[in-house]
């Protein structure tokens, strides 16, 4: 299918810092996007040529078949953007923002069900000042999704909700996809990226390190799962070690761990456990996730 | 993902159209002016503390003939085109710099950029809308004026209708370059009123010119203030245009347009 969003040899330099060295890339259309990265590795250079608020030095972006710096007018009638800094006046009451943005676009939707829909309902006269972190974030969505775009791009949507406002908002993104939307999300939260994205593209100083989606990206890094159980009653380690699946088996305490190839360790493991009659509780798998690769691939933590 | 081509446009390319310009604009204006309705600090000052001074000139020197420098005018009829001087100070180099940097550092003008609005809908309503704050300022001095200390009026109203919005456009022009220049909001306030306040006391606005020492007078004839009380008094009384306040204020609105539109910045 043909890409909605298509990026070639990008470059963006300030002054003699080099913000984007040369990053291309496609989005497919219906997909949630993800660009991850440290601080500072050309995420938000890399969204906001594709946007139009900044000129490439070279290099070209298409966005739904125009170009977002010439026919910048045109592309911003048919995005939605929530910047990760932005604000709106204090004494700028929730419904005369929605209003007020609605007179930008040749093309909305009524602005009330919107309002509904991100659970602002009662908040309508509500002053600006006056929101949560987490309501600001989510009228800045509805903000976003006035025009009814075609590719919606959130930057840094969930830093500095709680955990549980995080994983609501996830849905509500997963349901913006849902709808037919394209989503490009800019995000530092790896698990985030991994839960949400159909493909990521992981930045490092100005370049793409790795491009696809989180499950291959997990497998190229790390395919082994670790399978972990404690033990009721007795039990030999020869029982698993002798399994070809089985690479290694240790102990901490009284609880067991069994290495192996991803793909078939766990059956192997149970089935065994289960002909011998071990009385097995509390087993948990685990597996190497997105974070581990974006560690292994850029040698530091996210937010070092 | 390997697609090289790209998505055709299946339909129509939206551009914006003059009636949704006008819309935003509109929208913007009246947003705008609530916003500003909700500020009672600037409020007090543009539009309470020229009637308090009003009423405190009234008080301490009436309106009698001859109370002020005129023979057939008394203090009220010259202090009034002055203190619509203090008005339009008030709101080009106190308002202005202070509401467009609060707005450039808080982030409210990046995420208009990132919309289809035009830069120039966004300046044209604030400018609307500080016009219209100057105007409702200057009609509370003139009513309270008027009905209260009998207020004499020998001008015409069209001309001096003029001269007030030249002078009002010439000042917020010189308003946003201190907004451009600024780097913070708080320099905004301190630079605007580092030029505002001296030129409040010196030039006649607040208290008239010829109470003064020889020395300030001739230091005052160069301020911009100053010329612009010359002209609205002049206006006020039938005197005529001052062509060197016009002048001046041509100067200052075609500079301060020049300048500002190189120097704008909305991040």
């Amino acid at each position: 299918m043909n890409p909605v969003i298509s990026v070639n040899h990008l470059h963006k330099a300030y002054g003699t810092t080099v913000a984007v060295d040369d990053i291309s890339f496609n989005v497919a259309p219906g997909e949630i996007f993800g660009i991850v990265g440290p601080n500072g590795a050309g995420k938000s250079t890399t969204v906001e040529s594709i946007m139009g608020l900044r000129e490439p030095d070279s290099g070209n972006v298409s966005v739904l078949g125009l170009n977002p710096h010439t026919q910048r007018s045109a592309v911003s009638q048919r995005i939605g953007i929530q910047l990760q800094q932005a604000a709106l006046p204090d004494r700028m009451k929730v419904w005369e923002a929605l209003d007020l943005y609605s007179s930008f676009y040749t093309n909305t939707i009524p602005w009330e069900p919107l309002l509904e829909e991100w659970g602002l309902g009662d908040k309508r006269n509500a002053r600006f000042v006056n929101l949560s972190g987490g309501q600001k974030q989510r009228l800045f969505i509805a903000l976003a999704l006035l025009n009814d775009p075609d590719v919606v791009f959130l930057d840094e949507l969930t830093t500095g909700l709680d955990p549980q406002a995080r994983r609501s908002t996830w849905d509500l993104v997963a349901d913006i996809r849902d709808r037919g939307k394209t989503v490009v999300l800019v995000t530092h939260f790896m698990d985030e990226a991994e839960a949400l994205c159909d493909h990521v593209a992981i930045i490092d100083h100005g370049n793409i390190i790795a491009l696809d989606t989180p499950a291959r990206l997990i497998e190229q890094v790390d395919d082994e799962l670790r399978v972990t159980f404690e033990v009721d009653g007795p039990f030999s380690a020869e029982i698993l070690s002798s399994l070809p699946q089985v690479s290694d088996i240790s102990r901490s305490g009284r609880r067991w761990t069994a290495r192996g190839d991803a793909r078939n360790l766990l059956s192997a493991v149970v089935i065994a456990l289960e002909q011998n009659a071990v009385r097995v509780t509390n087993l948990q798998t685990e597996r190497a996730s997105l974070e581990d690769v974006f560690i292994t691939l850029t040698g530091r933590q996210i937010r070092a | 993902m390997q697609d090289s081509t790209v998505l055709t446009q299946p339909t129509a390319i939206h551009t914006t159209t003059k009636g949704q310009l006008w819309r935003s604009f509109g929208r913007m204006t009246w947003i705008q002016l609530k916003l500003y309705s909700r500020e009672p600090i600037a409020f007090f000052f543009t539009l309470i503390f020229p009637v308090l001074l009003l009423a405190m000139y009234g008080i301490i020197w009436g309106n009698a003939p001859g109370s002020g420098y005129y023979q057939d005018y008394g203090y009220i009829d010259m202090q009034l085109p002055a203190l619509t001087a203090v008005i339009i100070g008030t709101v080009g180099l106190m308002s202005v710099p202070v509401s467009v940097a609060t707005n450039r550092e808080q982030k409210i003008l990046r995420r208009f950029k990132a919309t289809p609005m035009r830069p120039l809908t966004y300046i044209a309503a604030d400018v609307a809308v500080n016009y219209l704050v100057a105007l409702v300022g200057m009609a509370a001095v003139i009513v309270v004026g008027a009905l209260v200390f009998n207020l004499r009026f020998a001008g015409s109203l069209p001309a001096f209708f003029v001269g007030f919005t030249l002078a009002t456009l010439a000042f917020i022009a010189i308003g946003y370059i201190v907004a451009s220049l600024a780097p913070t909001a708080r320099v905004a306030q301190v630079v605007g009123q580092l030029i505002f306040f001296p030129m409040m006391f010196l030039s006649g606005a607040t208290l008239p010119l010829f109470l003064m020492p020889e020395g300030v007078q001739q230091v005052a004839q160069w301020l911009p203030l100053t010329q612009l009380v010359v002209l609205l008094q002049e206006l006020w009384l039938g005197v005529g245009w001052n062509m060197t306040a016009v002048v001046v204020l041509l100067a200052m609105l075609i500079v301060g347009t020049l300048v500002s539109a190189r120097l704008f910045r909305w991040e």
